[in-house]
């Protein structure tokens, strides 16, 4: 196998200044994070940093040779771009190494001002295609892609020959299944948006009850989404991992994909051959104690690649969402 | 200007000819401005409508109503690319663009950007405008205040402005195709069982509740997004032009309804009781507009 002559980046989520330290002590080369707002996708209670945990945080990882990426990933509402240009604007003061974003007018504005701002494509700006991904390398001046989580290797490797940018990829974590930035399922269903407020899902939104048959139903808004026997045990109710009802199947099931996680663990070194310059983990809700584990997990199988040996066995299926996992689109193009 | 009608491209995979005798009838029959023709939603479905775009759009044109062609609303493999880049690559009508994929072919030529492409602020509207953008409309989301400030802006631009009134609600695309799923295939091997469902497959929650409905890799809502209370505020707002989604119930009586609202001949109230004559098992839904769930009907009744 052809190894690069760069490592690639291990890209690794903070929900709080705690897990940043954690991610970098446990071998991250990156970590990314929001401001507590709608700014960012991941705009859940408790979670996210002020500018002055983002101050402190940018400091710890500059002082070990880590970076810092800002995620400014989702879409301002017509009437309110001022939140998202304070964002912005702290953002660039505080020195983070690149601001990972979404929206047209976004990238506009700080390719504008901020000329040597370095840009990163959000997942959520959904560009999988030669052409979408050159339209914002060539209006915007980005230097990386953050790609759907729907191609195949080798459609990756095609792709990163005719693209000017660098390329990052999900490789571990949960998955929604509908195209990043163009879903509007939980604004239908609970009235915030994912794309204009950075929440799927909401749990204020989301109850539990007992059904007739004494099994646990899962219920965001109004509507139930999954059912569970006591054996099961409740998983929480995200609208594209539910299961329903449709006209001519006998029985509920997952029209749109079971609770189950990404994990590319075994495709590691095909990745790093494809030349694939960034592995990105999912998470930014998660525990510290999650974050240490996975993230370490994970240096150990890039370095091991890195250094041609073989990745020591990990168990990862533990840590995901329904203790199950998918390749998903990455190793065939049946996932489709 | 005063507010006029527009009909979206058809979203679900209609028969060839019914699709054809669709657009034969807003071009001789229905009083609508603006008329989208072009697969969006399947690069799999395109091939058996292409045949009849040349002459469906040549009649729109003959009976004085303006053809625009959408293209795709996700672009990935080979075949939906080329695909984008011929219909973008067309001169004697205008294209929509639903993707970045769109905007890269048509950069420098004055276009249209449909509701699958995120113009969710001023500033987007601005650099898409730099670049030839000439008329949008806006994600089906967007609660009344964004929309409000989006059509004024656009205005300051020079450009038009619509937003989509009827129809059931776009609310997702994906790179997996839940039709073939429901039928147990996958995507590549899909036989069209999406034909079968001209106005999507409901899907329904495990206690019997209606709420969504799929056509292929897209998610809509399983009601009928229906703003005709809220046409007259847009109008005041100066939006130029509102969306009729096409379904298989009597297109004709709805363009004639909103036609009648838009000219202030038909109470709000009036409308929506005349469209739901048309199919009493109708369900409305105008949530998004009140920064609500979208899902919800407020009447003003």
């Amino acid at each position: 196998m052809n190894l690069p002559n760069n490592p690639p980046e291990l890209v690794c989520p903070a929900g709080t200044p705690a897990a940043l330290r954690t991610a970098i002590d446990a071998g991250a080369d990156a970590v990314y994070c929001g401001f507590q707002n709608a700014t960012n996708a991941r705009n859940f209670p408790g979670l996210n940093f002020t500018p002055e945990e983002m101050e402190e945080s940018v400091d710890y990882a500059h002082k070990r040779g880590k970076k810092v990426l800002l995620a400014l990933n989702t879409f301002p509402p017509a009437g309110q771009t001022s939140l998202w240009k304070q964002a912005v604007a702290n953002g660039v003061r505080l020195g983070v190494d690149a601001m990972i974003v979404a929206d047209i007018g976004v990238a506009h504005h700080i390719a504008t001002l901020y000329p040597d701002q370095r840009l990163h494509l959000s997942v959520q700006a959904g560009a999988p295609s030669v052409e979408a991904i050159r339209y914002y390398c060539e209006e915007f001046g980005v230097k990386r892609v953050v790609l759907p989580r729907i191609l195949s290797i080798p459609e990756i490797k095609q792709l990163k020959s005719e693209i000017p940018c660098e390329i990052e990829t999900f490789i571990f974590g949960n998955q929604g299944l509908m195209a990043e930035g163009r879903c509007s399922l939980t604004n239908f269903v609970s009235g915030v948006s994912t794309n204009f407020d950075g929440v799927c899902s909401p749990p204020s939104d989301v109850t539990f009850y007992e059904d007739k048959n004494n099994m646990l139903c899962s219920q965001l808004g109004e509507f139930t989404i999954d059912c569970f026997s006591c054996a099961q045990g409740a998983g929480y109710p995200t609208i594209c991992k539910g299961k329903y009802v449709a006209p001519h199947r006998d029985d509920p099931y997952y029209a749109f994909e079971e609770p189950i996680s990404l994990n590319l663990f075994d495709l590691l070194p095909q990745m790093i051959g494809a030349g694939i310059e960034a592995f990105k983990i999912e998470g930014r809700q998660r525990s510290r104690a999650y974050i240490r584990q996975v993230v370490s997990t994970w240096r150990l199988a890039v370095d091991s690649v890195m250094q041609g040996k073989t990745i020591p066995k990990a168990d990862l299926v533990a840590l995901t969402e329904g203790q199950k996992e998918t390749t998903g689109a990455f190793r065939s193009k049946k996932w489709r | 200007m005063s507010t006029k009608l527009t009909l979206g491209p058809v979203l679900f995979n209609w028969k060839a000819e019914y699709w054809r005798d669709f657009y034969f009838r807003a071009a001789d029959e229905w009083d609508v401005d603006t008329v989208y023709v072009g697969e969006v939603i399947c690069s799999k479905r395109s091939p058996f409508f292409e045949p009849y775009y040349g002459e469906v759009a040549e009649r729109l044109s003959a009976a004085g109503k303006k053809a625009v062609f959408s293209t795709l609303s996700e672009i990935m493999i080979p075949r939906e690319r080329k695909m984008t880049k011929s219909v973008c690559a067309l001169d004697d009508y205008p294209v929509e663009a639903n993707d970045a994929a769109a905007l890269f072919h048509l950069r420098g030529k004055p276009h249209y950007i449909g509701q699958y492409v995120n113009t969710y602020n001023e500033d987007t509207m601005a650099h898409l405008v730099k670049n030839g953008a000439q008329h949008f409309t806006f994600p089906s989301e967007l609660y009344a205040a964004a929309l409000k400030t989006l059509v004024t802006e656009a205005k300051k631009l020079g450009a038009g402005s619509e937003i989509m009134v009827f129809g059931r609600a776009p609310l997702a695309l994906s790179a997996r195709c839940y039709h073939a799923r429901a039928h147990n295939k996958i995507k590549d091997n899909c036989q069209f069982v999406c034909e079968n469902d001209p106005d999507g497959m409901e899907l329904r929650t495990v206690n019997g509740k209606a709420f969504l409905t799929i056509n292929g890799v897209q998610t809509m809502s399983h009601t009928y997004m229906n703003l005709a209370q809220e046409v007259p505020e847009m109008m005041r707002w100066g939006l130029d032009y509102i969306r009729l989604s096409p379904h298989t119930l009597d297109m004709g009586t709805v363009i004639e309804v909103f036609q009648g609202v838009v000219q202030g001949r038909c109470e709000p109230l009036e409308a929506i009781r005349k469209i739901q004559e048309i199919d009493a098992s109708l369900k409305f839904s105008n949530g998004f507009f009140y920064h609500k769930p979208g899902y919800l009907w407020q009447s003003a009744a």
